[in-house]
């Protein structure tokens, strides 16, 4: 986590997703929607980069298209591995897929569905190491044991199903099946989001745990900003489809430069006594990203917009390093950050 | 605050409060022994995690508590009051516990005194009629109006809440709607019979930080206008320093503490209170130090254990005290209450 290396363990280069558009009798296609649209981030190794937005920008399609759980549609995502080099995911074949998928795992969000309640925690976690040939039989059963050590439950329930746990055991199952090959890249899709507090500060450790242990790297793919700073070295913010800011952690919260983060920053409720605080509120909803505005998608909802605003879209520039920014006035506006 | 001047006119009061939930593997005693109440025109936040009774108690004020769910002591006391703003008198006094959950004087209270919004906008609709159908059986229910002048109020809330060409939102289906849109529906049917309690059940939890900032300060606005008493229940602490001027914590079924927004988060005085914002991320606090949990898990409901029911996760438990004497309820000065073994006088 705070090693000095930042040798790149995933770069993403302008990854697109588009979901076609079919209306019709003959099901013609009328347009697309633009579900990920250029999107470029790198991720360091045992670095986590945050991922946050609303509903519907497109960070878990991003998040899965990195895995190839979905197919991207242009791009490049460059995974650099300790036996093949760099590889591009997107262009890999089936083989070569097969092999890096050992190496990116992914956590759900949802312990609830994202386990099947017909297998035991050996046979869900085992899963992994049984479709990769690692292990098998009494081999199979102290690797599982292991594991199951690691995430805090007792390798005692081993054969109990899944609905004889609570919400936060099952999420330390699925992190204990993520796990279960090594992977140096963990994509956690909120990790955290259906837990309870108590129980999302003792996962949130053990995610830090694992990452100091394992050197992991992860994408952490969230709403929450509070959490997002508390587990994020780097954060990218995503709007309808597009990546609208990036920057190491400390940067982003102190000194956003998108109107859009002052915005997010702003709306989140803080736990503390009551302050007097000038909120923005963003007026309007998130633009239907089959159907977004001109120019920068975010100007209608914009209180800083001009008239260039409607008619070019920005692009992302790196404003100072480290600080990528795709807003046409990111120079000009002082916005206010966390204080 | 415009509305310190209706101070002290009790609105509800939830005396010693019991429901258990009778099921063939034993008795859960979701809430047992909840004593709080709600002044006219304020907000109540109500936090706690899963399993902690807080949407139980909303369900036991509205006698809407699911089978085998029974009330089976303490009352819930409703004044009413005729005539408004400062000159308004107590008309009467209705104890909810002893009325017939399906007879017709519940039924009068429900969605016209009190009204309910649901965590979940898109379970909580029907999805086969409009927005409007739904909103104005609730004001023909309630209210004696005709149809058109129903559809009027329809509109007007909808408008009020703050959803754009209201009259045509009005004739659309729950699904046709955005989250956002379908809270603020919801928002306008429960508001529509201008009840004097709303009790809102995690409203934002599903939403968005930016439309549920929108929601907030909606649901701010509208009291302020319209004068309600709000029970805002959530675990999020943020929300409840946002919107709450009395706090009460639960844990498994009691209230562990409460008082006034302020000292909740300035000085908090019962452990699992401390431990709760002690183990939430605090935003522009960014450290990468680990965060204080509370250890192990709430307790299974069907045992829970002898003592104050946090001992057994709480840092601060004394062997021989706290897992042996249940703690009464101290008032630490300012009507700041706790129920903690460890506070002087007990």
């Amino acid at each position: 986590m705070a090693s000095d290396e930042s040798k790149p363990l995933l770069e993403v280069r302008n990854l697109r997703k588009y979901y076609p558009i079919r209306k019709g009798f003959q099901k013609r296609m009328v347009g697309y929607t633009k579900a990920v649209d250029g999107v470029s981030f790198v991720v360091p190794e045992g670095r986590t980069m945050g991922l946050v937005g609303e509903s519907g920008c497109g960070k878990t399609t991003t998040a899965r298209c990195i895995l190839r759980a979905i197919e991207p549609d242009g791009g490049e995502v460059i995974f650099h591995d300790q036996q093949l080099g760099a590889v591009d995911v997107v262009s890999a074949d089936k083989k070569t897929l097969h092999q890096l998928r050992r190496n990116m795992q992914m956590i759900f969000q949802d312990p609830y569905s994202s386990l099947n309640p017909r297998m035991t925690l050996l046979d869900i976690v085992g899963e992994p190491l049984v479709v990769n040939n690692v292990a098998k039989g009494r081999e199979l059963e102290d690797r599982v044991a292991e594991l199951l050590r690691l995430v805090g439950l007792r390798p005692e329930y081993m054969r109990r199903y899944p609905h004889a746990f609570s919400g936060g055991q099952r999420q330390r199952i699925g992190i204990a099946r993520a796990l279960a090959l090594n992977p140096r890249l963990v994509v956690a899709d909120e990790p955290v989001s259906a837990l309870d507090v108590s129980i999302q500060a003792q996962t949130l450790n053990l995610l830090q745990d694992l990452q100091e242990q394992f050197h992991l790297s992860y994408i952490f793919v969230a709403h929450d900003l509070s959490v997002v700073e508390h587990v994020s070295d780097a954060v990218a913010v995503m709007y309808v489809g597009k990546l609208v800011e990036t920057a190491e952690t400390d940067e982003f919260y102190l000194h956003p430069r998108h109107p859009y983060t002052e915005a997010l920053l702003s709306a989140v409720p803080r736990a503390e006594a009551r302050v007097q605080k000038e909120r923005i509120i963003l007026t309007g909803e998130v633009p239907d990203p089959a159907n977004p505005p001109s120019g920068c998608c975010f100007h209608p909802r914009c209180r800083y917009a001009e008239a260039i605003c409607s008619q070019e879209e920005p692009s992302l520039r790196e404003i100072e390093p480290g600080h990528f920014v795709a807003c046409h006035f990111a120079d000009e506006l002082t916005l206010k950050g966390v204080a | 605050m415009v509305l310190d001047r209706r101070e002290g006119e009790a609105l509800i009061e939830v005396n010693d409060l019991k429901t258990y939930f009778f099921l063939d593997e034993g008795t859960v005693r979701a809430i047992d022994g909840v004593t709080f109440d709600i002044r006219r025109g304020q907000t109540l936040g109500v936090v706690g995690e899963s399993g902690c009774g807080k949407s139980v108690t909303a369900q036991s004020i509205l006698r809407i508590v699911p089978h085998p769910g029974r009330i089976v002591g303490g009352s819930i006391l409703l004044h009413r009051y005729s005539g408004s703003g400062g000159n308004s008198q107590v008309e009467s006094v209705v104890d909810l516990t002893s009325l017939n959950p399906r007879g017709d004087q519940i039924r009068a209270i429900r969605g016209a005194e009190i009204a309910l919004i649901f965590q979940e906008p898109m379970t909580s609709f029907s999805p086969v009629h409009t927005i409007g159908n739904q909103i104005m059986e609730a004001i023909l229910l309630h209210r004696r109006v005709s149809k058109s002048e129903a559809r009027g109020i329809a509109t007007d809330m909808l408008r009020r809440c703050g959803l754009p060409r209201a009259e045509d939102v009005i004739n659309r289906y729950p699904w046709e709607l955005s989250g956002g849109m379908r809270q603020r529906s919801m928002i306008a049917m429960a508001l529509s019979c201008q009840p004097s309690l709303l009790i809102a059940d995690e409203p934002t939890t599903a939403l968005d930080v930016t439309t549920q900032a929108q929601v907030l300060n909606l649901m701010r606005d509208l009291q302020e206008e319209m004068g309600m008493a709000i029970m805002y229940i959530t675990h999020n602490l943020g929300v409840i320093a946002e919107v709450a001027e009395e706090v009460i914590v639960m844990y498994l079924g009691k209230v562990v503490e409460r008082t006034d927004v302020n000292s909740l988060f300035n000085d908090p005085r019962h452990p699992y209170t401390q431990a709760l914002l002690r183990s939430i991320p605090k935003l522009g606090r960014r450290s990468r130090t680990r965060l204080d949990t509370i250890k192990g898990m709430v307790p299974d409901p069907y045992n829970i254990p002898r003592g104050c029911p946090f001992h057994p996760r709480c840092p601060q438990a004394r062997d021989g005290l706290c897992n042996v004497q249940e703690p009464q309820v101290v008032d630490v000065g300012g009507g700041h209450l706790v129920s903690c073994l460890l506070i002087k006088g007990q």
